[in-house]
């Protein structure tokens, strides 16, 4: 359930997707996060995780319902503004092999035209807050880097206009589970410094209780159960929502 | 009306000598340098192109064509100097056209305004009228004819026939006592022939005569006019076909057989000229007219045969011929170039001059057409990433371009642009196209689908996306395409000698004519080491705009 509290950050409203080859992607999704909030989207692979984040930035447009981001209608405006100013780490980080670590996470701030100064200084300041020493790491490329690293700074990049939402596509899917697990430390850390509101796709249900506040279980399209991670746990929907929770304990 | 240009095609004679102006220096030539040694400084990005455009302002340009064989050749070299000579035209020279039907080509089209011809050879193979026997008969038709058809004039006759004949081994005529080709034609099966890959084709050749003789052979070869002589020679082949004024028949123990039948019609030789070239300049008329029934079948025989065997250039034997004809009384006869007891480094060493004009005629032809290439299809490569449906079909049409053969595309050229470097330079780049379309839109399509999509999700514009991250990823593949493209092209412009078109081209067909190794080693050597210097050159700027962050891929 949703306090209602400050306005949310992200509404959806009866969001259907579908492809014009006829896939239905999304059969009505409706949910609201609010500011400061971080929302996991878990399901089995195919249930829409992906469609629906990219209809929050308007890579997807839903064929029907609404989207809104600090309520404005996405559909409205410009969707390039739009995207500028969501932050977005794709599945493998989706670095620009050709461009140093310094010149991607500096590319949101190089498109809205920062100063190079301003950029520098925030870029340093990024690359320090996601561990990478920027002495070390500035001037190198994507493909010198570990996989853990790269995620690092597909992050940093996602950040660098301070934006007010981030979207995370299985951000850590990639990595050994030995990784996996430090870096989320770290990201709580980082969530606790920098005040965002974050969805977060994975389909680990580990990842998900422990990095959000709440978790939404899509199904083919459709939220089986929008809960805080205690109340999920405690109260399954369903027998679906039971089932992939057992499943994570028995995993465990 | 046109009939009247086709039985009196000479221009009134009554025109004075004095205006007449010898010598006068072709004034394109000195532009010329001055371009080509931008050119050079350029490298690719040449101009060469241009010195053909730049003509003198009173002086007109006419272009005379040859054929490529020696006699065809020098008769071309003759008018040029001769025209040269009685006026103040520059002549430019499309020499060594691959055959009849380019140059008739070139001519009806306009493209050239006079090449040497046969009457024969205009009445069958160009006319597709029956054989006849009378000369005057035949030049009769043809004049009638060519006038009629296509305003073109044959001027008087020169003075000599150039029939094709068959010539038989002497040890073989001796055997089977052969006299005629109807002798040979029972024997015919169990000789192997060699035959001129234009004979074998037309209808005054090879199909004519078997139809007329009712004889087969046994095996039958296209070999290059010198290289039939020496397989004769060495009893490799039986049977070749000849030229009467061939040099070279007594040399190899040949023996000409009577074509009892008379299958063969007359071929007179004479100026074909354009009628519209004629009306304008009529001082070209009468400078052709000059060389009327002059050369006998004597002297053109003592001319080709010093071409075969002497190691001599056109121009050369050109200049002494005119003399001989007291035609000319000009003492700045080219230098002989003989390659007897030379070798092969030596004579290119000699013939660097010339030879690096080759290079760069070569260099322009394959530089302008590849530029032109790139700005065609690297565009086209990304205007199809966005327009995918589109692609498969683009890609294939273009595709079907670079299945014509290139002699082909080269002589389909023709009527459009002319003879020389254009039509060479528009084949080239029409054969440039494919691999650096393709490499394009595949190298933007498939450019790092994740690295593309984060951009998107960025907020990067469609003109950044392509910009920033496509088009520098798939640089690598692109270049590879240019490179592809100019190897090829630096290999396929040796063809474009066919066409007049210059290039390293021409001292491999000269060479061929002349059966002289040394003269197409000395265009086939250089051409070689220019695709492995362009290939290599090309690598190297594949390699530094390679973006940096892709370098370990390798
Ligand atoms: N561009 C597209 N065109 C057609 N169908 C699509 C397209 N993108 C996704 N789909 C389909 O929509 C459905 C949902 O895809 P989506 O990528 O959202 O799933 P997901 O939950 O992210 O899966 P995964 O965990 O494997 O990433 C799938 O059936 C997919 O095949
Ligand atoms: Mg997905």
């Amino acid at each position: 359930m949703t306090s209602s509290k400050p306005a949310p950050v992200v509404e959806l409203d009866e969001v259907c997707k579908q492809f014009p080859d006829g896939t239905q992607a999304l059969g009505g999704v409706t949910l609201h996060v609010s500011h400061g909030e971080t929302v996991a989207l878990v399901g089995e692979s195919g249930s829409g995780k992906t469609t629906l984040l990219r209809s929050i930035n308007r890579l997807v447009d839903p064929t029907s319902g609404q989207v809104r981001v600090q309520g404005n209608r996405v559909d409205a405006g410009d969707p390039i503004e739009l995207r500028r100013h969501i932050g977005y780490v794709p599945q493998n980080g989706g670095l620009l092999p050709h461009w140093t670590v310094e010149d991607n996470v500096g590319l949101v701030p190089k498109l809205l035209g920062w100063k190079s100064d301003k950029r520098n200084a925030r870029t340093r300041e990024l690359l320090e807050l996601v561990g990478l020493a920027p002495a070390t790491y500035a001037a190198r490329y994507p493909k010198t880097l570990s996989g853990g690293q790269r995620q690092r700074v597909a992050l940093a990049r996602a950040l660098a206009s301070d934006p007010e939402l981030v979207l995370l596509d299985e951000p850590f899917g990639a990595l050994d589970p030995l990784t996996r697990r430090g870096i989320h430390d770290e990201f709580l850390n980082w969530k606790s410094q920098l005040d965002k509101t974050l969805i977060l796709v994975t389909h680990d249900m580990e990842e998900a209780l422990r990095l959000s506040d709440r978790v939404a279980v899509l199904r083919t399209g459709k939220l089986e159960q929008v809960a805080t991670t205690d109340e999920l746990c405690s109260r399954p929907a369903n027998e679906y929502v039971r089932g992939i929770l057992g499943r994570h304990w028995v995993g465990a | 009306m046109t009939a009247r240009h086709g039985t009196r095609p000479l221009p009134n004679v009554a025109r004075e000598n004095g205006e007449r102006r010898a010598g006068i220096a072709p004034r394109g030539e000195s532009h010329a340098r001055i371009l080509q040694a931008i050119v050079f400084t350029l490298f690719c990005i040449t101009l060469a192109d241009l010195s053909l455009l730049a003509t003198a302002a009173h002086a007109e340009k006419l272009a005379v064509a040859s054929k490529n064989f020696e006699e065809n050749r020098l008769l071309a070299e003759m008018f040029a100097r001769i025209i040269e000579d009685r006026t103040e035209h520059t002549v430019e020279r499309n020499f060594d056209m691959a055959g009849t039907q380019l140059c008739f080509e070139a001519l009806r089209t306009g493209a050239v305004d006079v090449y040497p011809e046969y009457t024969g050879t205009g009445l069958v193979s160009i006319l597709g009228l029956p054989s006849a026997t009378d000369p005057a008969q035949v030049l009769s038709t043809v004049r009638r004819e060519f006038s009629r058809q296509w305003d073109l004039i044959w001027m008087a006759p020169l003075g000599f026939e150039n029939s094709y004949e068959i010539g038989l081994r002497k040890d073989l005529v001796e055997e089977h006592s052969i006299r005629s080709i109807s002798d040979l034609a029972p024997f015919a099966g169990e000789f192997r022939a060699a035959l001129g890959a234009e004979f074998i084709g037309r209808p005054d050749g090879l199909p004519g005569l078997e139809s007329t003789y009712g004889l087969k052979f046994g095996d039958v070869r296209s070999l290059q006019q010198n290289l039939k002589y020496e397989a004769a020679g060495q009893g490799e082949v039986d049977v070749i076909d000849v030229y009467t004024t061939d040099g070279h028949i007594l040399k190899y123990g040949l023996v000409v057989l009577d074509d009892d039948r008379s299958f063969f019609p007359p071929y007179q030789a004479a100026a074909l000229v354009r009628g519209e070239t004629l009306r304008r300049l009529p001082e070209v008329g009468l400078a052709l007219n000059e060389l009327t029934d002059l050369i006998n079948e004597d002297r053109m025989r003592s001319w080709n045969l010093r071409l075969q065997e002497e190691d001599v250039t056109v121009e050369v034997v050109a200049v002494d011929a005119l003399n001989e004809l007291g035609l000319i009384t000009s003492a700045d006869a080219p230098r002989s170039t003989s390659t007897k007891d030379r070798s092969v480094w030596s004579y290119m060493w000699e013939e660097r001059g010339p030879l690096f004009q080759r290079v760069l005629e070569h260099l322009g032809m394959v530089g302008l057409s590849l530029l032109a290439a790139v700005a065609l299809a690297v565009p086209l490569g990304l205007f199809l990433e966005r327009q995918r449906g589109a692609a498969e079909w683009v890609i294939r049409a273009v595709g079907v371009l670079q299945t014509i053969p290139s002699i082909a595309l080269l002589a389909f050229m023709i009527p459009a642009l002319g003879v020389g470097a254009k039509p060479a330079v528009a084949a080239l780049f029409l054969y440039a196209l494919l691999p650096i379309v393709r490499n394009t839109f595949t190298g933007v399509r498939d450019a790092d689908p994740e690295a593309v999509e984060a951009a998107w999700a960025l907020g990067m514009t469609p003109a950044q996306v392509l910009q920033q991250v496509r088009l520098p990823l798939a640089m690598p593949f692109i270049l590879a395409g240019v490179r592809t493209a100019a190897v090829i092209n630096v290999g396929t412009a040796t063809l474009a000698a066919f066409i007049g078109a210059g290039g390293l081209g021409e001292p491999i067909v000269t060479g061929l004519q002349l059966a002289n190794n040394k003269i197409i080693l000395s265009g086939a050597i250089p051409a070689a080491l220019l695709a492995l210097l362009v290939d290599g050159l090309l690598g190297v700027i594949e390699h530094w705009t390679q973006p940096k962050g892709l370098a370990l891929d390798r």
